[in-house]
């Protein structure tokens, strides 16, 4: 699943040990800290996380290797699922909320004049 | 929040919900709310709660500049908006300039490099980015521009002046000589907007006479990771809540003193005895540290999750108009893995 032919690999797979599922480092790339430091605390409040963490292996490559094990026998693709999810339901969530308050200062600042 | 004497938040309390400002060090400043960490406390995930808790406020805004606060939120999801304000959101800058005369003392690259830093008024989302495939722009991704000036000695100068504005013409090359050229469909797209500079007064280059520029510019859509130029604030930043809270009775001239300590309107006095007024002015200098008799009457903290963020554009788009694009630009990050997740899966 790693890349085929000249498609250039965004997320990659690299699982440490065979058997457990629960125990994966995945590589993303042509990302850093902004998506990976979000990305990191929404899967540690997940459940189920025993560990959770990324790191930039090297500063020149622009690419994090961000490690997640679970607890019990859930695939680790699952948390990375949903904290994703999450983290898109935040913005989402935030970018209604300011997008209202923006829009009820413009209108106080409106009323004033009239 | 006014500062009370002697208040009783328990510790740990504390250690959740502040960032203590210590003599030494700042102490307690990693998020430590995640589940299994503190016995008694349901940390998961729960947007419920997070929906609850979460407000904006605004504060200031006008067309360059949004001051507002963002509460109930953790600092790596603020962290995450305010460094795509400064390097993911895009915008159109200068980025090939063809160069057909340049006569005058600024080098060739010296001045391609200034006609880059000029911001650009085009809003970024009616455009695309290039391709690296095409050598020539299209009217999608492309933005023309024309520089052509020419320095002349200003017939009409009275003879024995010795200033430059009276003596010559064009002997400035302001940011306003800058000249947009619909290229394709452009000009009917945008027949209501001219597309020129932010600013008309940006000094480019300076000429005399016989000196001339004649130069094309192409602007291209790109983002601030790949060069400054792209940035489209001219800072995002952010800063916690203070959490000024005074441990004793300061009055008379310690109350004096105490007010000095912090920034003007913090502190105020009420009948003799030292009151916090209003914590968010501070610029937590920590000066009370430096007297002896003021060290231990204060504590200085800051509310972990409530940021104060500073939105300067530099005029392309205005500044809540970022703050929308960068959560947008944050979303799109996560539904670009999840859909490669979902691609995966299904092979």
């Amino acid at each position: 699943m790693a890349g085929e032919g000249e498609k250039k690999p965004v997320l990659e797979m690299v699982q440490a040990d065979g058997a457990d599922e629960g125990c994966v480092t995945f590589v993303l790339h042509n990302e850093d800290h902004t998506l990976g430091n979000s990305l990191r605390y929404m899967i540690m409040k997940t459940a189920d996380v025993d560990f959770c963490g990324y790191t930039i292996t090297h500063p020149s490559e622009s690419k994090i290797n961000f490690r997640i094990q679970t607890r019990g026998s859930i695939p680790a693709t699952e948390p990375l699922r949903s904290g994703l999810n999450e983290l898109s339901d935040v913005c989402q969530h935030v970018l209604n909320t300011f997008q209202a308050r923006v829009n009820e200062f413009k209108e106080r600042q409106e009323e004033p004049m009239e | 929040i006014f500062g009370k004497m002697a208040e009783t938040m328990n510790i740990v309390e504390e250690i959740r919900n502040r960032v203590i400002l210590g003599e030494y060090n700042v102490k307690n400043v990693h998020t430590s709310d995640y589940p299994g960490n503190y016995p008694g406390y349901d940390d998961t995930w729960d947007m419920q709660k997070f929906q609850k808790n979460f407000r904006i406020d605004i504060v200031h805004l006008d067309e360059s500049t949004m001051e507002f606060d963002m509460v109930g939120i953790d600092a790596a999801i603020a962290n995450a908006f305010r460094r795509i304000l400064l390097a993911e959101v895009p915008t159109m800058a200068i980025e090939k300039v063809f160069i057909y005369n340049n006569t005058s003392i600024v080098q060739d690259e010296v001045l391609a490099h200034r006609l880059g830093l000029v911001p650009i008024k085009a809003d970024p989302r009616l455009f695309e980015y290039r391709t690296s495939a095409e050598e020539e722009g299209s009217e999608i991704d492309t933005i023309q521009l024309q520089l052509k000036i020419k320095c002349s000695r200003n017939p009409r100068a009275t003879k024995d002046s010795a200033d430059p504005r009276e003596l010559y013409l064009n002997h400035m090359v302001y940011s306003r000589d800058i000249k947009w050229v619909p290229i394709g469909n452009q000009a009917d797209v945008f027949a209501d907007s001219v597309i020129a500079p932010v600013h008309d007064d940006i000094l480019i280059a300076q000429l005399r006479p016989g000196q001339e520029l004649d130069v094309i510019m192409h602007c291209v859509k790109g983002i601030g990771q790949d060069h400054a130029k792209f940035s489209p604030v001219a800072t995002a930043s952010y800063r916690l809540l203070p959490d000024i809270t005074l441990l004793e009775p300061v009055e008379g001239e310690r109350a004096e003193r105490l007010k000095r300590c912090f920034s003007r309107g913090v502190i105020d006095i009420q009948d003799v005895v030292a009151k916090v007024v209003d914590s968010r002015l501070d610029t937590c200098s920590r000066e009370f540290l430096r007297h002896d008799d003021l060290k231990n009457a204060v504590k200085l903290a800051r509310f972990r999750d409530h940021f104060i963020f500073t939105v300067e554009s530099t005029g392309i788009l205005p500044p809540d108009v970022l703050v929308t694009e960068a959560i947008k630009v944050l979303m799109v990050k996560c539904q670009r893995f999840l859909s490669e997740l979902d691609s995966t899966d299904l092979e």
